[in-house]
């Protein structure tokens, strides 16, 4: 099948568009041959523009460079890059039938009618739409414009392939299955692959790695592990995953809240009092249901509060509670539990509170 | 749609009916009538297709009203995706001056392209002063063909740069990461997409040519037209059964045209590949 990918390294890349819209600062970023790297971040923050610099449907700001394989391609346009590109809209060729789609950049090459037919069958299959090799591409479903998108971008053996928000048109259950499909695909390919999304569930699910950003500058790159767990700033924390953040007045080792007090010695190098903001995961909150009205709050730390909203979603309970901080504690529970509004629990940290600075 | 509805939609229709009726179908009645009372009665139509005045007037024009076209839909369709596609100073103003033609009246087109090519025009003066011929244009085919091209260019731009507008760069994008040159590109990506105004455009262009008057009257002193063949028959040799036997055959020609242009169209869309 497709050779193994090839290694892109970005120097300095930034653009600024004609309007003088500053979309990305100088972003310097390796991605090793093969590997598939996810960029996340709200709208608007450069992600489009990032892939379509490695693309070469944009060109980055005088002293920014593209490398691919150890090659400047800079100046090189996109037809001359060697790539597969897959969009959000899909851009089939509406005067193609799918398996015209499919071909087009086979015969663009000039390969052979036979040989073309026999890769064109080889795609189809690879992506479950060999009955729709003679189908125009309008009477496709969104689900299926997909999968001809992506046969027709494998098609020519690209050494790398670049997604953008591949996906986000899709009702979830497509998008779960073919986010599957993708991950697979990407895999069994060996293809390198730049793939672009907001959505934080598909960048860990894809990605071996995680390229953050945030308005125009790279906020971390690291694992799916790494950005979740180790978050390299706030904007890091909040946008991948839920975020329960609580302020309180440290003294003695602890962290004051309304509902009881959190034992800091988990949160590394803290000040010993003060003003102090920490954070959590809500899978580091344990919940107990608390019956007796007297209950008061673990002596090692623990925070009592109430159940506003209780959300069954099959594989757990997440709940949002009130009165234990601030403002409300995002915290799931195993599904064997009931709890309705109103109910009082108790709330104990797992360690890994993480100090956190207000940005 | 509900059954209950179709007497409403009747009534809806019905002004567009009589309007249709009154203005349009009693008077080509008529016209047919005209031709049928003639001196040879509906052997005019023969008459009208085999007589060498008549049938090279008729060959003539089509020729020229489809090079007229081919010319316009070339110019607009290259001119309307580059206005549509790049932001300048003064393009406002361009596209303005294009679309300038679509209120000057035929003879107003005419005398602008005497005062271009004619016996005291600006390319005369221009061929004088170069070679020592003086380059005069103005009375044939080809100054016709300018005129006729000139007041064409409005309705075809307006209509291509609208459709331009809506392609999707994204398309484009897709097939020049599969390689595409810009020319493979134009070829599968953007003329396909063009092609509906293309088409639509080009048929209203064409059947404009084939029936324009105003600039052929200014500029048709030496060639035979078929609506100044029309216009001669009727008033000057009083022929009227042949003057309208002759609109007949130009609706007519004129008709099967767009409907062959619209069909084709309709293919290329389906079946390209
Ligand atoms: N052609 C352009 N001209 C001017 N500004 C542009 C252009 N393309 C993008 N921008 C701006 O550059 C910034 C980054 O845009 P980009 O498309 O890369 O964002 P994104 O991260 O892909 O967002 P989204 O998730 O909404 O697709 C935005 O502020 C956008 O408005
Ligand atoms: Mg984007």
């Amino acid at each position: 099948m497709t050779g193994p990918g090839l290694d892109i390294r970005l120097v300095a890349c930034a653009k600024t568009f004609t309007d003088g819209t500053r979309a990305l600062e100088p972003l310097d970023l390796d991605i090793a041959a093969g590997e598939t790297v996810v960029f996340l971040g709200p709208s608007g923050c450069g992600k489009t523009t990032t892939l379509r610099i490695i693309a070469g449907l944009e060109r980055p700001d005088p002293g920014g460079r593209v490398v691919f394989a150890g090659r400047d391609v800079t100046p090189l346009p996109v037809e001359k890059r060697d790539i597969g590109m897959v969009f959000q809209s899909y851009a089939l060729f509406p005067n193609m039938d799918v398996a015209g789609n499919v071909g087009y950049g086979l015969k663009v090459r000039r390969i052979p009618a036979v040989d073309r037919r026999r890769r064109v069958a080889e795609m189809l299959e690879m992506m479950h739409i060999t009955e729709l090799a003679a189908r125009s591409v309008d009477q496709l479903s969104g689900g299926q414009k997909q999968r001809v998108a992506l046969a027709r971008a494998l098609a020519v053996r690209p050494r790398v392939l670049l997604l953008d928000e591949p996906l986000t048109a899709l009702d979830a259950k497509l998008r779960e299955e073919l986010r599957i499909e993708i991950d697979r695909l990407l895999r069994n390919l060996g293809i390198t692959a730049v793939y672009v999304t907001h959505d934080q569930a598909e960048a860990m699910a894809l990605g071996d790695r995680i390229v953050v950003m945030e308005r125009g500058r790279v906020a971390q790159v690291g694992t799916p592990r790494e950005v979740y767990l180790s978050p390299a700033n706030p904007f890091v924390a909040r946008f991948i995953g839920t975020l329960n953040v609580v302020s309180g007045e440290a003294a003695d080792g602890h962290l004051h809240l309304p509902g009881g007090r959190l034992a800091l010695n988990g949160a590394g190098s803290i000040p010993a009092s003060g003003r102090l903001s920490v954070a959590f995961r809500p899978e580091a909150v344990a919940v107990i249901p608390l019956i007796n009205p007297g209950d008061q709050p673990h002596p090692d730390g623990g925070l009592i509060g109430t159940v506003t909203a209780a959300f069954f979603l099959g594989d757990h309970i997440r709940l949002v509670i009130d009165g234990a901080g601030e403002s409300a504690i995002v915290a799931l529970a195993p599904n064997h539990h009931r709890f309705t509004p109103g109910d009082r629990v108790h709330l104990a940290v797992d360690g890994g509170a993480m100090p956190f600075a207000e940005g | 749609m509900d059954r209950r509805d179709t007497p409403f939609l009747i009534l809806l229709a019905l002004p567009a009916v009589i309007v249709f009726s009154a203005f349009f179908l009693l008077p080509l009645a008529r016209l047919v009538m005209v031709v049928g009372e003639g001196r040879d009665g509906l052997a005019t139509y023969a008459v009208v297709l085999t007589h060498p005045r008549y049938l090279e007037s008729l060959v003539a024009t089509m020729v020229l009203s489809a090079g007229v076209t081919a010319v316009t839909l070339a110019l607009c369709g290259v001119v309307g995706v580059f206005l549509t596609r790049n932001r300048f100073f003064g393009q406002r103003l361009v596209v303005a001056m294009l679309t300038l033609p679509l209120s000057f009246p035929g003879v107003v087109v005419g005398f602008m392209i005497i005062m271009l090519a004619g016996r005291q025009g600006l390319i005369g003066d221009l061929t004088q002063a170069l070679t020592g011929n003086r380059l005069v244009f103005a009375y044939s085919m080809a100054g016709l063909f300018v005129a006729y091209v000139y007041f064409s260019i409005p309705r075809v731009i307006l209509t291509v740069m609208a459709a331009a507008e809506k392609l999707d760069r994204r398309v484009e994008e897709a097939a020049r990461s599969l390689g595409a040159s810009t020319w493979r590109v134009t070829r599968d990506v953007i003329i396909p997409g063009l092609a509906p105004a293309l088409v639509s455009s080009g048929a209203i262009c064409f059947a404009t040519a084939m029936g324009a008057f105003g600039t052929a009257f200014t500029l048709a002193t030496r060639i035979d037209v078929l609506p100044m063949v029309i216009y001669t028959e009727f008033t000057l040799n009083a022929n009227i059964a042949v003057a309208a036997s002759l609109s007949i055959v130009l609706g007519i020609i004129t008709w099967v045209a767009l409907a062959i242009a619209r069909s084709l169209a309709g293919t290329t869309v389906s079946a390209a590949a």
